[in-house]
């Protein structure tokens, strides 16, 4: 089991600074899954935790004990990779059993080891095939085993769902819900997928650049993200942003259109207000705050997706719960719930209460 | 990596007629080779271009064994090639692995500098090789051929070895340091066995070469007990004849091991090693 704490990490390929000040204290036994837009540093981030990647500057600790100079094998830490990585040459066994071989553990007690966790798995049978022998999924399988008969501190995983197709990673998903929960162990996960992040995570880390943009629980973020990157990186679908210029105890849009913000937000810097599709309301014709047409119109079941073009501000989009009967070209009226909109100043930071107190 | 068969008869004898074009093209030369050594001498000019002679004979082969140094020669062909070989091959396959995994100053430099001397006639530098060979008091010797043969094969063997390791994954590595294991480890026991199919590719093309290589043998070498194969095949040319025969049999002899070779090694040529390691 281990705590890591990251301080002001940093990583230089040659002399481009591709992440700085990386900030973090992971909890014993916490699921912390790195998020953001490709490049942003993701896959560098797990790697120096892994010890595969030199740090370039900061301290990296786990339980307290310096990382940085350390080896791989010296931290104690298994990695399942987005390849898989299964040693082609060796069987499902001999994979599994690796590190235990390396670590120089006898046979028998390898043979047991494997089979429990094999088991676990659903792999007993396939023990004796190779890699190439086995379907995605298994290789998956592989891979997670093959990082579970280690005992590790620490898990780390660099996008081990996304070579799967959808059920089957619904499937592993769950399955690594369970691993969790059953070995209790630090996991670190990378993923660009919204829902993994949001069912795994206890806490996820949004990276943008090489900066960490926020740190919170999946409901910290898509309620109250900092800022307007987050914002709309987390939830899905996208949230609504449209520019607005701040009036007398609100904000106006640009058709004119004036929405009274809640008492705990102080309008002054806002340069624009955003607002998730599903928390705006559809109302009869004037009863809005605004009236539009819709383009496309999605029903999905469960919900129905409303491409609307709003006069003098633009197209958005609408989610509403269950199955309304619009067509495309209708008019509806629309009406943003308040506690629900977002404000952000001209760069971009989410205006709050603490903002206001401050002003 | 397998082709669909062609589906209709017509292109299914096209593929045939194809293929067999080919081989008796690139056989053809082999076959006769064979033909002359099984031929006895007095029918070589008389039945000339015959497809098949009238008459066989292994004559050729064992006045070739016997009477002739050829076994000595044939020996020491099979020191210079295998040293030759092994040595490279040894080189190539670290210099590979540090071009393929690591980057260092001047690594640039290194692989241009040996692009550059796979561009030069072996022809222009015949005369320097043989002054330094020759001040260091090693013309005649065996050692000198393999430590020329070495000089000139390790860029191409290193660019070979360096694509191998190009083709292995990273990701295997780097899963085997997290499983436990040293760099060292790592490549013992992850990287080596998926490189066999580049170390058997490496060496059987290393010590082809250095096997029926002529010039410099020719150069270096003028006793007759360090003659390798080519340059002893050489003997048969008299000053008034061609032992056509008895050539063509020591031909014969010199390609089983090249032959040996390649069937010891073909299965690690042909064998995609690393399929199924990441998600294909
Ligand atoms: N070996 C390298 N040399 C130079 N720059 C690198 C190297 N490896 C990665 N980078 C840069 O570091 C940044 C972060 O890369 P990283 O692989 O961590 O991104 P990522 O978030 O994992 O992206 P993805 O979601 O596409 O996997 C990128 O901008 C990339 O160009
Ligand atoms: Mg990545």
């Amino acid at each position: 089991m281990a705590r890591m704490e990251l301080n002001n990490l940093k990583k230089l390929y040659g002399s481009v600074e591709v992440m700085r000040d990386i900030n973090l204290d992971i909890e014993d036994g916490e699921f912390i899954v790195l998020v953001g837009p490709s490049g942003c540093g993701k896959s560098t981030l797990l790697r120096m935790i892994a010890g595969l990647e030199p740090i370039s500057g900061g301290e990296f600790l786990i339980d307290g004990d310096r990382m940085n100079e350390m080896r791989p094998r010296d931290r104690d830490i298994a990695m399942v990779f987005q390849s898989y990585a299964l040693y082609p040459h060796m069987d499902v066994e001999r994979n599994m059993g690796f590190s235990m071989e390396i670590r120089g553990e006898s046979a028998s007690e390898r043979k047991a080891r494997v089979l429990d966790a094999a088991k676990i798995l659903g792999l007993d049978k396939l023990l004796k095939r190779y890699p190439k022998e086995l379907s995605g999924g298994q290789r998956q399988r592989v891979a997670m085993g093959r990082a579970i008969i280690r005992d590790p501190r620490a898990f780390l995983f660099d996008e081990p769902l996304s070579n799967l197709d959808a059920s089957l990673r619904v499937e592993m998903r769950l399955e690594i819900a369970r691993l969790h929960q059953k070995l209790g162990a630090t996991m670190v996960y990378v993923t660009h997928d919204q829902v993994e992040a949001l069912t795994l995570a206890d806490r996820i880390v949004v990276l943008e650049g090489g900066n960490i943009q926020q740190v919170g629980s999946p409901l910290e973020l898509y309620e109250r993200p900092a800022n307007k990157f987050v914002a709309q990186f987390i939830g899905s679908p996208t949230m609504n942003v449209v520019p607005v210029s701040s009036a007398q105890g609100g904000v106006t849009l640009a058709n004119g259109v004036t929405i009274p913000t809640l008492k705990d937000v102080n309008p002054v810097n806002a340069a624009e207000l955003g607002i998730r599709p599903e928390h705006i309301d559809v109302v009869p014709l004037g009863a809005g705050d605004f009236d539009a047409v819709a383009d496309v119109v999605e029903h999905l079941g469960s919900d129905t997706n409303l491409f609307v073009r709003i006069d003098g501000i633009g197209p958005m989009m609408v989610r509403v719960h269950g199955n309304i009967p619009k067509q495309p070209g209708d008019s509806v009226g629309l009406k943003l719930q308040r506690e629900n909109i977002h404000l952000f100043a001209s760069d971009g930071q989410r205006l709050r209460a603490e903002d206001a107190l401050a002003a | 990596m397998s082709i669909t068969a062609p589906r209709t008869p017509v292109l299914m004898i096209g593929k045939y007629v194809a293929i067999s074009f080919y081989l008796i093209f690139a056989l053809f030369p082999l076959y006769w080779l064979l033909k002359i050594a099984l031929t006895p001498d007095q029918l070589i000019f008389t039945e000339g271009t015959n497809l098949v002679p009238s008459q066989m004979t292994f004559a050729n082969f064992t006045s070739v064994l016997f009477k002739t140094d050829f076994l000595a020669y044939f020996g020491n062909s099979l020191v210079v090639s295998l040293g030759t070989a092994a040595i490279t091959t040894m080189v190539a396959a670290g210099a590979g692995y540090a071009f393929s995994r690591f980057h260092f100053g001047g690594k640039k430099i290194i692989i241009a500098v040996m692009l550059i001397t796979q561009m030069f006639p072996l022809l222009m530098i015949i005369a320097p090789i043989y002054k330094i060979i020759a001040s260091l008091g090693l013309l005649n010797s065996l050692t000198s051929l393999i430590i020329v043969y070495t000089a000139f094969n390790i860029p191409f063997a290193t660019f070979l070895m360096q694509s191998f390791f190009d083709g292995i994954p990273k990701d295997l590595e780097e899963a085997a340091m997290m499983d436990g294991c040293t760099r060292f480890q790592a490549l013992r026991k992850v990287i080596f066995p998926l490189t066999l199919p580049g170390l058997g590719a490496t060496l059987g093309f290393v010590f082809t070469a250095a096997w029926s290589e002529l010039l410099f043998a020719l150069m270096l070498i003028s006793k007759n007990d360090t003659m390798t194969f080519p340059v002893g095949l050489l003997t048969f040319v008299s000053k008034f004849s061609v032992d056509w025969g008895q050539m063509m049999a020591a031909g014969v002899l010199a390609l089983i091991p090249s032959c040996l070779f390649f069937i010891f090694i073909q299965r690690y040529l042909v064998q995609g090693l690393t399929s199924g390691a990441v998600k294909g």
